[in-house]
């Protein structure tokens, strides 16, 4: 039975905190979550798609993220990425795939300099990439937010072409935070790397009061089951 | 050889934390326009005698690489005598 699962690998970085609910939330939607350290080398074998979790890496040091986009299991992972697999980074998994460069744009600190800790609706922007394929356009999901830096920033140039190519998500329906165009979820280019700063794994049971992030993590699951299958 | 790097956050780039500090400076009776919040970071290199340039060029490569977000900060190396 477990062979059929998919392993998500989770990366674990000092400071992470979302890691056990991202892991338990991806096993809810049939995924074989495997915690990978964030000095290790190597992603697992067969792994199928990557999250990296919520938490504050490195104590947000410097610049949230910062120093977790150049440990070393980053390097595995921007392989991976860059091998066309799956990526998807909650909230500070965002921040370090910002600062990464695998997503474009930077997390900034809130404009009303708060931390915002709420159930939000964000609006499904795009209903085609690999992480919304289980979403209808324009759908709003109700997620939790909680964090301090989560103004998602990129020049004029950069924010038009993202819209353009349909690179820009999920947006606030209401902008809790002051990202440039409400932004809270943002795709790469080649559509294998997601962020966002909602946290889907908190919201996978109508008992957590929404059950919307398994929309996304489902879908995920969805794709690395496909990639796992391909591969063999 | 010791280093130190000032980064600001670019011009045009919102600053909340340098706005929350002037209304302070405000509220405290200072006259203060503009305020913006950096952060300064010194650091020792290890080089050769007489490697100011190699010193600087492995600093630049450091904010670069980790050090500053070029999305959003700008950066300045200053050299210890040099």
């Amino acid at each position: 039975m477990s062979t059929r699962r998919p392993t998500v690998a989770i990366v674990v970085f000092p400071g992470s905190n979302d890691d056990r609910d991202a892991a338990w939330a991806l096993g809810a939607m049939g995924a074989e979550p495997v915690f990978v350290w964030h000095d290790e080398t190597e992603l697992p074998d067969k792994t199928g798609a990557v999250l990296l979790p919520g938490g504050f890496s490195y104590g947000d040091y410097l610049r949230c993220g910062s120093m977790a986009s150049v440990a070393p299991a980053m390097d595995a992972v921007r392989r991976f990425a860059e091998g066309g697999g799956l990526v998807l980074g909650v909230c500070n998994g965002f921040q370090i795939l910002c600062e990464a460069r695998l997503l474009p744009g930077v997390l900034r600190p809130n404009r009303q300099l708060e931390f915002v800790c709420d159930d939000v609706a964000v609006r499904v922007e795009n209903p085609a990439t690999v992480f919304t394929s289980r979403c209808r356009d324009g759908q709003e999901l109700v997620l939790p937010v909680k964090h301090g830096e989560g103004a998602w920033f990129a020049d004029e140039g950069t924010f038009v072409g993202l819209a353009a190519r349909g690179q820009i998500v999920l947006r606030y329906a209401q902008n809790v935070n002051g990202s440039l165009g409400a932004v809270a979820g943002v795709v790469n280019e080649r559509g294998n790397v997601m962020g966002l700063m909602p946290h889907p794994e908190h919201a996978v049971d109508p008992l957590l009061g929404s059950a919307d992030g398994g929309l996304l993590l489902a879908a995920l699951v969805d794709a690395a089951s496909e990639r796992v299958l391909a591969a063999a | 050889m010791r280093a130190t790097v000032l980064i600001r956050p670019k011009q045009g780039i919102l600053d909340p934390q340098g706005e929350a500090v002037q209304g302070s400076l405000r509220k405290l009776g200072f006259a203060v326009g503009q305020v913006r919040v950096g952060r300064l970071v010194d650091v020792e290199v290890e080089v050769e005698a007489n490697g100011s340039d190699d010193a600087r060029a492995q600093i630049k490569r450091m904010c670069d690489e980790l050090l500053a977000n070029p999305l959003i900060e700008s950066y300045e190396i200053r050299l210890e005598g040099s």
